[in-house]
């Protein structure tokens, strides 16, 4: 499969809208992922990630906008080319784990006898191997979920499509999960995925969509994001008070005995200066690049980066 | 469209591994012998009961000469009709009336003859009598003909063929084939009501939707539903043959239906098909917006009354070939393969039978379609105008 021409986007979205009732799920969503890219959907619960990655897929239509999917505007004429894991997971309980494999790859075109061979051993290679001949249902919750991801990808596709992949993983197989999605990208795989975690996305992706009521909020590189805040200066001095207060910014904060502020936009010089003529008595002084989830405060609002918090610590709590 | 039927291939496979390599489906196949395992036992039971204790008994309360002169005459009408088809009599005193006889605790006479064979008198309740008087006046006038009732000889010819018992026979033929193919229809079709359940229960759809067009989900859960009840009638239809030579009295012959027998069970076959999969795609288009097995359940009810109208409107033009209603039964795609197998009993021409089949063909497609859209509109909420989605392709 790897080897067809690729389009320069492999996945396309354009005045994309998805409604249910009253509701606007999708509310003209724009698009565009890089061919090869690792691209991350960020956003709560409830944002429209899932219905923009179905609407993507094909599996549901858009009420308004048009689609591509490695080129192809009938998205199912590319399910040969394309892995989908969807965010609500679901084997036939009875099916052992290789065939279980088998049959999702043999949905998109891989003969089965292949996709045995293969599924075997990716299980072998991730350590699973006793479990290939086992059902699905005596397989625990994570197995079950590599086991879904495996038929995810047993066919090769050009894009791997996962939706929320980190959900109910521990710690140890997120890990794996990210090696993997990151060998992948390495073959030349375009990966698009949905999380409401930001560091999985910062950790992963190059470019990322915000999404945040249905819309997109911001669309770019995590380090464009993170760019649109200044950095953030860290300054202790021994000194509390004297005239080179005059010279820290009018948005400065005080906390635990330091001073934090919006690196000043003339650079840092100028205050250093003050700061040394004036006998502050600098303890340290450090510049911090704000994180992803700095950014995504400022550009989605303080009420959906709560949501999204609230989301991660009651996943984790599950 | 080689693409989805390869996509339906891949579910059918899966199906019907599933159901077919399942412990359950050895009870499937042992279910329907059971019923006609407990029919054969209670049957042959009905007979006895029915062969002895249920004929009626009929008291003589006359002199002992008359009483046997009614006998007698009883006695050689039984040669000649079967004892089944007359009462019993059993002699009775003469005193005291009959009507005293007949009111007491252990009377077992259903009515008492009194009198003499050339004036018998009756006496019982109204349906008795009039039940009973036919077979009582034809007892007592042989008994009067007595030595002068000659049996007249009935002189057979025999002839290799008879249109009438020919056109009775394939008429039966008809019937029992259209009562064998809705049996075994609504047995298996449904099965298909629940067939989405799983799939929605265990969050799989998403997977299939995503990786195929929903048409070839449907039509493979159809394609391996077909399959699994081929491997079903083999077996029964084997087990049934079995049965049929090991009980079949020597000499006996089935009529030869008007098409040919190869031919007549090549086409109840197909008309099965026809017949499984119209239902089978209406089933599960109604079985695919059914969220739980409960909702299947209540569904099943008003489905299976609607096949058995179906069946009934075809069985009601079985032996009107050629009349409107029949016309109708071999239009309408739910009753047309019922109306075909009766019409390939009776007429040998099989060009109708050629057009039909297409005609079924179409409906299951549009039936397809149709629960596809329902499909797409109610489960995954997707899709716009009904004639565009129609006529969509599969792949979208």
């Amino acid at each position: 499969m790897i080897g067809a021409p690729t389009p320069t986007y492999a996945v396309e979205g354009h005045g994309l809208v998805k409604t249910f009732g009253d509701f606007r799920a999708v509310d003209g969503i724009d698009i565009a992922v890089p061919a090869g890219s690792i691209y991350g959907v960020l956003g709560p619960n409830g944002a429209g990630k899932t219905t923009l990655l179905r609407t993507l897929l094909g599996i549901v239509d858009p009420d308004e906008g048009r689609r591509t999917l490695l080129g192809d505007a009938a998205p199912l004429r590319q399910a040969r080319n394309v892995g989908y894991l969807p965010e609500e997971r679901g084997l036939y309980p009875s099916m052992k784990a290789c065939e279980a494999v088998a049959f999702m790859g043999a949905l998109r075109g891989l003969p089965l006898k292949i996709g045995r061979e293969r599924a075997r051993a990716m299980l072998a290679d991730y350590g699973m191997g006793a479990a290939a001949d086992k059902p699905i249902r005596a397989l625990s919750k994570g197995m079950a979920q590599t086991v879904q991801l495996f038929g995810t990808i047993v066919h090769e596709p050009r894009l791997i499509v996962l939706d929320e992949p980190f959900s109910g993983l521990d710690a140890f197989n997120q890990g794996k999960l990210e090696a993997l999605i990151r060998e992948q990208a390495k073959r030349g795989v375009t990966v698009l995925f949905s999380t409401h975690v930001i560091a999985h996305a910062e950790r992963l992706c190059e470019r990322i969509a915000i999404v945040a009521s249905g819309r997109v909020r911001f669309e770019g590189t995590v380090a464009e994001a993170r760019d649109r805040l200044r950095p953030q200066v860290r300054l202790r001095t021994r000194m509390s008070d004297g005239p080179w207060r005059h010279a820290l910014p009018a948005e400065t904060l005080a906390d635990d005995g330091a001073w934090h502020f919006p690196l000043p936009l003339e650079g840092i010089e100028p205050l250093l200066r003050a700061l040394l003529d004036g006998n502050a008595g600098i303890e340290s002084l450090s510049i911090e690049r704000p994180g992803l989830h700095d950014a995504f405060v400022a550009i989605a609002g303080e009420a959906a980066a709560r949501q999204m918090q609230d989301d991660q610590t009651q996943e984790e709590a599950a | 469209m080689r693409e989805m039927m390869r996509a339906a291939f891949v579910i059918a496979r899966r199906d019907f591994t599933a159901v077919v390599l399942s412990r359950t489906f050895i009870l499937f196949l042992l279910g329907p012998l059971f019923p006609i395992v407990i029919g054969m036992a209670f049957g042959g039971l009905g007979d006895r009961i029915s062969s002895t204790d249920l004929r009626p008994v009929v008291g003589l309360a006359m002199p002992a000469a008359d009483a046997a002169r009614m006998e007698r005459a009883q006695g050689r009408l039984a040669e000649r009709m079967g004892e089944k088809a007359l009462p019993v009599l059993r002699r009775v005193p003469e005193a005291p009336a009959p009507r005293v006889q007949l009111a007491k605790a252990d009377a077992d006479m259903v009515v008492i003859v009194s009198g003499s064979p050339s004036r018998p008198i009756i006496t019982g309740q109204p349906a008795d009598v009039q039940r009973l008087e036919g077979d009582i006046s034809l007892i007592a006038s042989a008994a009067m003909a007595e030595r002068s009732l000659h049996m007249v000889h009935v002189e057979p010819q025999i002839v290799a063929t008879s249109v009438g018992a020919q056109t009775q026979g394939r008429l039966i033929i008809g019937r029992i084939a259209q009562i064998v193919i809705f049996f075994l229809t609504i047995l298996l079709a449904g099965m298909i009501l629940s067939n989405l359940v799983e799939e929605k229960t265990n969050k799989i759809i998403e997977i299939l939707a995503a990786a195929v067009p929903v048409d070839a989900i449907f039509l493979g859960k159809l394609m391996a539903m077909l399959a699994m009840s081929f491997v079903g009638i083999a077996f029964w239809g084997g087990t049934a043959f079995a049965v049929f030579l090991a009980l079949k009295p020597p000499g006996a012959g089935l009529p030869e239906p008007a098409i040919g027998w190869p031919v007549f069970l090549m086409l109840a076959v197909i008309y099965f098909a026809m017949a499984y999969t119209l239902l089978g795609s209406l089933f599960l288009g109604i079985g695919a917006q059914a969220a739980t097995v409960r909702e299947v359940q209540t569904l099943n009810m008003p489905v299976t009354m609607g096949q058995m109208l179906i069946f009934f409107f075809a069985t009601y033009a079985v032996d009107k070939m050629g009349s409107p209603p029949e016309v109708a039964a071999v239009i309408l795609p739910f009753s047309s393969p019922f109306a075909m197998i009766a019409r390939a009993a009776q007429v040998d021409s099989l060009w109708p039978h050629l057009l039909a089949i297409g005609w079924q063909a179409i409906w299951v497609g549009l039936i397809i379609r149709i629960g596809v859209l329902l499909f797409r509109r109610h489960v995954l909420k997707s899709g716009g105008g009904w004639w565009k989605q129609l006529f969509r392709s599969a792949t979208g």
